[in-house]
């Protein structure tokens, strides 16, 4: 583990990271000693079986939790130990989530579901609005805007959740099963989506079970048993 | 998040949720519109009370023979005692001896059947002399009073109240110049009384046949000169004590007594005001007592319901963590919630209190007085219920963890 800080871009670094759970006297560790990096600008599938530990790490990765042992440096920044409230506040400037079960609320149109990360970073209302837009436009929704949840098709519903990922600009997406809940052409559509997005530049990090989802990333890491396994860059994913 | 964020967050979720918080508001509603109402109902009734003893005369003083505690301690009642006179009276009634004192009416009491034709009616005949309507306050619905001429020759003459007179006379026709008999004796009917509309110590004001003292003991055979009740008027409410003092010491001489040996009693309409007003507060507090309960009812509904909506809301509240609320701001939307929940409640129930004040005196014949003081603190109350009773829905929001809020199915 280097102690020195990185000079490289690297947008997550974790440095032997192990997450133990504890229920009575029984401890499970979940995540055993990870390490590993991810620069700016990649397209990185997390696989792995159910029970891997690649959910934990998920969390990890997302701050939604805190690591039992060793550091994550979001973005330079050391996230380990954060309290709560900090580590909502990285949240909302630093990841973008796209998950499985979409997570829009369903009494709220397309742009205010967008707009709901930047209400917690303080943005004046009309400047909400007109970003919320802007990132329904970016994922093929800019006619959808004033249409909620109910009225959307799954595949559309889960742009909306892209669009909502997008519009604070964050360091990385972190997508967890983003197809799990689609039919095929909506799958394709956005895997579609996220390819266009790490052309443009964003990092992005893809939670999968799936081969052929992971194969449309740039690089797999796979999860087993609490450790990485292999770490490869993929023949024939997305551009380099 | 600011304030008029969280605030028209919390605006969306009530409307999203329309039926479920109008139900939750029902409970703040009843409690809020049952306080303001009990307590205007318990206003009214002392207002009531106020002014019909202002129309019996707040100046009024009240000679009853017997004391009021005698040396062994027991109250002597009302008549167990034929001490005051007539001529107890007219040395009241004296200008030099009680300079305080406006005008004075004795009054001998008995009860006798009245007859006309067919019907009779059981009263109180009331025997005095021609001060009563001034001293007491009452005026004539028709024909007149009797006359000091008409006293000295005991003349055949009655005034009746004016339920009895209803009592008696049932038809169209003016009871005036007609015709009642009592214990044999036909008298003529010259007046009717206005109705006082109050009632003092159970008998009805209304219901009496007012005649000259003379007559009375004539008709119920009595020799004496005693009197059962002797009313002073002071010249106001502001030398009422004067006139008392005045009264006790001059009767104290007449009947060779002292304050310990007292043979008679006096009582002040305001001694009659403070007892109705205490009673009167003691059924507010009571009832108020009972419709607060009923608030604190809603209020726990509020916190139900709350509770509901977090576990309802428990992905929403997950999702929003993710995105970066902090606890804290999760904590706050939900206090918001319920506060507004408690405020739209006290709102809606201050304005059915308010049409109820309308309605209700027509009911049930009751007057009801909102206060202003009572209303505002109810919608104050109501938003703290919200706020106190959403505490704890709110803390467990926001302790909730985004990772098993998100997983919640």
């Amino acid at each position: 583990m280097s102690s020195a800080p990185s000079a490289s871009t690297a947008v997550v670094e974790l440095s032997g990271v192990r997450k133990v759970y504890r229920s009575g006297s029984i401890e499970f560790e979940a995540l055993r000693g990870i390490d590993m990096r991810i620069e700016q600008g990649e397209y990185v599938a997390v696989v792995g079986p159910s029970g891997s530990g690649k959910s934990t790490l998920m969390n990890l990765l997302g701050c939604l939790d805190n690591p039992s042992e060793g550091h994550y440096l979001l973005g330079g920044e050391d996230v380990s130990a954060m309290s709560e409230a900090q580590l909502a506040h990285v949240r909302n400037r630093r990841i973008g989530f796209v998950f499985q079960q979409f997570h829009l609320l369903a009494s709220l149109s397309a742009w205010r579901n967008v707009e709901l990360p930047l209400i917690y970073a303080g943005v004046s209302r009309a400047e909400r609005r007109q970003r919320a837009v802007r990132a329904l436009e970016r994922v093929g929704l800019g006619d959808r805007t004033e249409n909620r949840p109910g009225e959307l098709s799954g595949g559309q519903q889960q742009r909306v959740a892209v669009a909502r990922a997008l519009v604070t600009e964050p360091d990385i997406i972190l997508a967890d099963e983003p197809t799990g809940n689609l039919d095929s052409a909506s799958t394709e559509a956005v895997l579609g989506l996220l390819d266009e997005l790490h052309e443009s530049g964003r990092t992005i990090v893809l939670i999968t079970h799936e081969h052929d989802v992971a194969a449309r990333a740039q690089r797999n890491l796979v999860i087993h048993d609490g450790e990485i396994t292999s770490d490869a860059l993929v023949a024939g994913g997305a551009a380099r | 998040m600011n304030w008029l964020e969280t605030l028209r967050a919390g605006a969306d979720a009530i409307r999203s949720h329309r039926l479920r918080s109008m139900l939750t508001m029902l409970g703040i509603v009843i409690g809020i519109s049952s306080v303001i109402l009990t307590v205007g109902l318990g206003q009214g009734a002392q207002d009531k009370v106020k002014s019909q003893i202002s129309a019996l005369g707040s100046n009024l003083l009240i000679v009853s023979p017997g004391s009021t505690t005698s040396s062994s301690g027991v109250r002597g009642g009302f008549g167990s005692a034929s001490t005051l006179t007539l001529q107890d009276a007219e040395a009241i009634a004296d200008p030099t001896v009680a300079p305080d004192v406006e005008g004075v009416a004795a009054q001998s009491s008995s009860n006798a059947e009245l007859v006309n034709g067919t019907t009779n009616w059981t009263t109180s005949l009331v025997g005095t002399t021609t001060t009563w309507p001034q001293v007491r306050k009452r005026t004539l619905a028709a024909g007149r009073f009797f006359t000091d001429s008409e006293v000295s020759s005991g003349a055949h003459v009655v005034v009746l109240g004016s339920d009895t007179a209803s009592e008696l006379f049932t038809g169209p026709v003016s009871p005036v110049g007609q015709t009642v008999t009592v214990e044999g004796t036909p008298l003529t009917v010259i007046g009717v009384l206005s109705s006082s509309g109050a009632s003092s110590s159970g008998t009805s004001e209304d219901d009496q046949a007012v005649m000259p003292m003379t007559t009375e003991k004539r008709i119920t055979g009595s020799t004496s000169a005693s009197v059962s009740t002797i009313y002073v008027e002071a010249r106001s409410g502001q030398v009422l004590s004067a006139a008392y003092q005045e009264i006790t010491s001059l009767l104290d001489n007449l009947h060779d007594v002292t304050a310990s040996t007292a043979d008679f009693s006096i009582s002040s309409q305001q001694s009659l005001v403070a007892t109705a007003n205490a009673t009167n507060k003691t059924m507010t507090v009571l009832l108020a007592g009972i419709a607060a309960i009923s608030l604190l009812v809603g209020g726990i509904g509020v916190m139900n319901i709350m509770l509901v909506s977090v576990t309802e809301r428990i992905r929403e509240i997950g999702l929003r963590k993710a995105l970066g609320a902090a606890p804290k701001v999760i904590r706050r939307q939900f206090l918001v919630e319920a506060s507004l929940l408690g405020l739209a409640g006290g709102l809606v129930g201050v304005v059915i209190a308010i049409g109820g004040a309308q309605v209700l005196p027509g009911l049930i014949n009751q007057p009801v007085s909102l206060s202003v003081v009572a209303t505002a603190g109810a919608i104050l109350t109501s938003l703290v219920l919200g706020i106190g009773f959403g505490v704890y829905p709110a803390s467990r929001a926001a302790r909730l963890t985004p990772i098993d809020a998100l997983r919640s199915e």
